[in-house]
């Protein structure tokens, strides 16, 4: 029987917009509590060497300047590199802040100014005369790739590649081939919201930090280990983010810094980044790619190899799996695959939104695309003939895939059948029109997190877990399934997050939090209702002596009976009743830890076909990206709205990876130039046109119960490989060196 | 190979520092003296000394468009600003233009179309379109595309804010085109044509 509070599926507006669009949601910097001093970074103009000679005196000497911070005056912090790693660091020697003279990377910062006020702190630390011995740095990739080398074991969640085959036969068994390289440079994530960390000193050593993060309780960890603090002593508060995309998964090292000043002048300090420092972190990787390709008569791929060699930094080893998705999306008996990596004198690279599978796709599907022409098929129907039906790489089913439906349901909104194979056959006046398509694969996967249901005596819902929503609509989402669990109106229900006072969950990243959080949200929701059915039974309501938890519902605010809907109690009255203020109920995460060792029964993934349409002027050679339908498969779709949306943004992001966004490093200096937003190119609103999102039904009782795979990262594959096919489809240039600027193709 | 690298200051120390001074701003219908060095720009002026922490700062360079608030009804970077130069200008903010509990039309657009996602950029966005509508200039989806150009989103957010501001302009009667702005795209039908024989 369906209800009016069946919020799941049904398109939502964000509970959290009136708060947004009227400027009242709260960001990290933007908690004015008093005193309040401000920490200005200096950065690093050397990407390699030692300070030899700090000048801070001229600086102390202007009134109303507090300290200038540096590795010579920081105190002693944690010893061991292990209270330096956060849950999201690779393995190496992480980075820390001020610890000694050495220079690692450009924009290192090296000092911090605390001024009380934001204008002085930023004259103060313009003023900070440095001194420096200068070493060779290596910031080229293209000249280290001989000395790259196998990462080992790497991060949580990176996956060797593996093999299977023998690549060399069927290379031979193919009566058509193609072999390319591929590359990209760095991106940086960029999100609008620059980091920032405001502490607020409440005295003997207790903070509340407003923190710009994916993880408070990420954050909150890595400030108890290296300043030694309790959990009560580091409160960590964000409860709005702009923006993430991956860049707020570890704690940046404003918050290090805003901590360190906080505890050594016992004063409250807030450290803003400039949009320049946001090129002086984590960023995804510069990624050189090699591809092979061979095909039989029918089409079907003999061997599949990719080879991959990426950066990292000196003192980490930056780990992503670029190549292993080639060995899933597609059936094939041999497939070589590798992954390198190399290190150079710049900083850790970070997880940028699709981490890995956005670069490998880039690789794979234009390759796909050049073996469709080699092959003279349809570069659509040559993926159908390789559709891979059991996941041959990890040699399981897959639990739900309706990648077949994304292809079909794609094609024909697209019109993909009215497409001229010959490059440079379709045409709109002038212009040369340009069709391409490609796809991805991107895992769904679930973490273990706590979510709290807490019913008071007026009948409110409030659900409480430690998440972030950094964009996502994370808010809202749980505010629908908690409704809809309890049977509530949304007004009546209240979800609360990014808080680590609040039930522990995970970082907000890998695009896990709706299968985690939401799960969580169900179970505590379900220990409620049994509190509740307890609690009538309690009451001596007769309906209710003997019934299970499966015999009620919970619906218009009323705990009743499935059987007979008359027979029903007010859920405010069972709280009233219990003489407590509220009534509360925790799910338990023993058994998604338990669950996490069990060798998986079956792949789980979501997928998506995106189809792109581009126009070229043939003599400027300007680029416009006309039109996209992005088709994905991704389970149970929770707020169509919201997650439209974050489909929608990846498209522009596919956009900007295919032709704008690249950090431009001077390998003379060792310095991204491009470090502010108008060299970084990203789309603006004219860049952008009419972008279709289609979800394919897919229901999926394995993945999870709820059956969602998470949609922050698929709708992201595939697209500026596409854009990249549909500029050859339109011109006959292969270009194969992102982004596809104009000199490019003049 | 080693060598010495100098970080020139940008400039010696200033014998003395510029002093504080009274300026008094007229924002959102109230006026408000503060006290505060004459390099402090608008956009710091309301987020640090007035706790107007709706305007957002994403570059402080100009670049990004999320400082946007409007100056006698124009949209302007306030971030490119200095405080000091609007004592007689009118200033209007994001909280100017509505509240939670009364939100403007263009608010409540940006809400129905679902414009923002991290809502980061957004304040700027509705200050912009607001300063768009005032301008009075765009009347087509291009022309609003191409004057909402100087607000970057991260988010990606773009077709679902072109869709809020075309509602809000049509609803106000400010463009003549009769259709129902869902949020989201149109579809153009193009047919695909051979090349010219040569």
């Amino acid at each position: 029987m369906s209800h009016s509070t069946d919020y799941i599926g049904k398109p939502t507006n964000r509970v959290d917009g009136p708060a947004k669009v009227a400027g009242t949601a709260k960001y990290a910097a933007e908690f004015n509590v008093p005193n309040l001093l401000y920490g200005y970074v200096v950065s690093s103009p050397i990407a390699k060497g030692k300070i030899t000679k700090i000048d801070a005196a001229p600086v102390l000497a202007l009134p109303g300047v507090q300290q200038v911070f540096s590795h010579e005056n920081v105190p002693s912090l944690a010893w061991l590199d292990r209270s330096y790693k956060d849950d999201v660091a690779p393995g190496g020697s992480p980075f820390r802040p001020l610890h000694d003279a050495e220079i690692k990377f450009s924009q290192q910062p090296v000092a911090l100014v605390v001024a009380d006020t934001f204008e002085l702190a930023r004259y103060a630390a313009s003023i900070l005369h440095i001194e420096y011995e200068e070493e060779a740095h290596e910031t080229e990739l293209v000249k280290h790739i001989d000395e790259a080398y196998e990462p080992g074991r790497g991060k949580t969640g990176y996956k060797p590649p593996k093999s299977r085959g023998n690549f060399g036969k069927g290379w031979k068994q193919g009566v058509a081939h193609m072999e390319a390289q591929y590359s990209h440079h760095a991106q940086h994530h960029n999100p609008m919201e620059m980091f920032a960390s405001t502490v607020e000193w409440l005295g003997d050593k207790k903070l509340n930090i407003y923190d710009k993060t994916q993880g408070a309780f990420n954050s909150q960890q890595y400030v108890m280990k290296v300043f030694g603090l309790s959990k009560d002593q580091a409160r960590v508060v964000s409860k709005y983010t702009g923006g993430g995309f991956g860049s707020g998964l570890r704690p940046q090292y404003q918050l290090f810094l805003a901590v360190l000043a906080s505890l050594e002048l016992q004063r409250s300090v807030r450290v803003s980044l400039t949009r320049q420092q946001m090129f002086s972190f984590g960023h995804r990787p510069e990624t050189l790619q090699h591809v092979a390709l061979a095909t039989a008569e029918d089409g079907s791929l003999t061997g599949i190899n990719h080879f991959a060699v990426a950066e990292t930094s000196q003192f980490e080893d930056f780990t992503e799996n670029v190549v292993g998705w080639s060995g899933t999306l597609y059936d094939c008996k041999n497939v070589s695959l590798g992954y390198r990596l190399s290190k150079l004198d710049v900083y850790t690279p970070l997880d940028m939104r699709a981490p890995g599978a956005a670069s490998g796709s880039i690789a794979l599907e234009i390759a796909m695309d050049e073996m469709a022409y080699a092959a003279g098929l349809d570069p659509l129907e040559f993926r159908i003939r390789n559709y891979s039906d059991f996941d041959q790489a990890q040699d399981l089913p897959y639990s739900s895939k309706a990648l077949r439906k994304c292809y079909a349901e794609g094609a024909a909104k697209f019109g993909w059948d009215r497409r001229t194979a010959t490059p440079g056959s379709m045409r709109d006046g002038k212009l040369l029109v340009g069709w391409g398509m490609g796809g991805g694969i991107w895992d769904a996967s679930k973490q273990p997190a706590v979510a709290k249901a807490s019913l008071d005596a007026d009948g409110h819902l409030t659900v409480s877990s430690g998440t972030n929503d950094i964009g996502t609509g994370t808010y809202t989402i749980m505010t629908q399934i908690a409704a809809q669990s309890m049977g509530l109106p949304l007004d009546a229900v209240t979800f609360v997050l990014g808080d680590t006072e609040l039930p522990e969950a995970p970082v907000q990243g890998g695009s896990w939090t709706a299968a985690s959080i939401g799960n969580s949200v169900v179970e505590a929701c379900t220990k409620l209702g049994e509190a509740l059915l307890k609690q009538a039974q309690k009451m001596d309501h007769p309906a209710f002596k003997d019934a299970k938890i499966d015999d009620v519902e919970f619906a218009n605010g009323q705990l009743r009976l499935r059987a007979d809907a008359t027979q029903a109690v007010v859920l405010r009255d069972l709280v009233q009743a219990s003489g407590e203020p509220k009534m509360e109920a925790e799910n338990s995460t023993t058994l998604a830890k338990l669950e996490l060792l069990k060798p998986p029964t079956h792949s789980m993934h979501a997928h998506n076909a995106v189809f792109v349409e581009v126009k070229v002027d043939p003599e400027l050679m300007t680029v416009h990206v006309t039109r996209v339908v992005n088709a994905v498969a991704a389970g149970r779709i929770l707020n169509p709205k919201t997650a439209r949306s974050q489909v929608m943004g990846s498209v522009v992001w596919g956009i900007s990876s295919a032709l704008m966004e690249e950090s431009v490093m001077d390998h003379r200096f060792g310095r991204y130039m491009n470090h502010n937003y108008a060299e970084y190119h990203v789309p603006v609103n004219a860049d952008i046109h009419d972008i279709d999102v289609i979800f394919v039904s897919e229901e999926d009782d394995k993945v999870n119960p709820l059956g969602v795979k998470g949609i922050g990262e698929v709708g992201l594959l595939g697209v500026a490989a596409a854009v990249t096919n549909a500029i050859y489809h339109a011109t006959g240039q292969r270009v194969r060196d992102l982004p596809v600027t104009i000199d490019k193709l003049l | 190979m080693s060598q010495r690298f100098i970080q020139q200051p940008l400039g010696p120390p200033a014998p003395t520092l510029a002093p504080t001074q009274p300026v008094s701003l007229h924002i959102n219908g109230q006026a408000h003296t503060l006290y505060i060095a004459p390099w402090t720009t608008l956009l710091d002026a309301l987020r640090e000394y007035l706790d107007l922490t709706g305007t957002k700062k994403g570059c402080d360079h100009g670049q990004c468009g999320a400082c946007t608030v409007l100056v006698d009804g124009k949209r302007i970077n306030s971030c490119l600003s200095l405080a000091i130069t609007h004592e007689d200008s009118r200033i209007q903010t994001i909280e100017g233009l509505g509240t939670e509990d009364k939100l403007s039309p263009l608010q409540q657009a940006f809400i129905d179309h679902d414009a923002f996602q991290c809502g980061y950029c957004t304040p700027g966005q509705i200050c912009s379109a607001q300063g768009l509508i005032n301008e009075g200039k765009a009347k087509t989806e291009a022309e609003v595309r191409e004057l909402m150009s100087g607000n970057v989103c991260r988010c990606g957010a773009y077709p679902n804010i072109l869709s809020a501001v075309m509602e809000v302009l049509h609803n106000e009667g400010l463009i003549m085109e009769d259709k129902a702005w869902s949020a989201g795209a149109t579809e153009p039908e193009i047919a695909p044509v051979e090349p010219p024989k040569k």
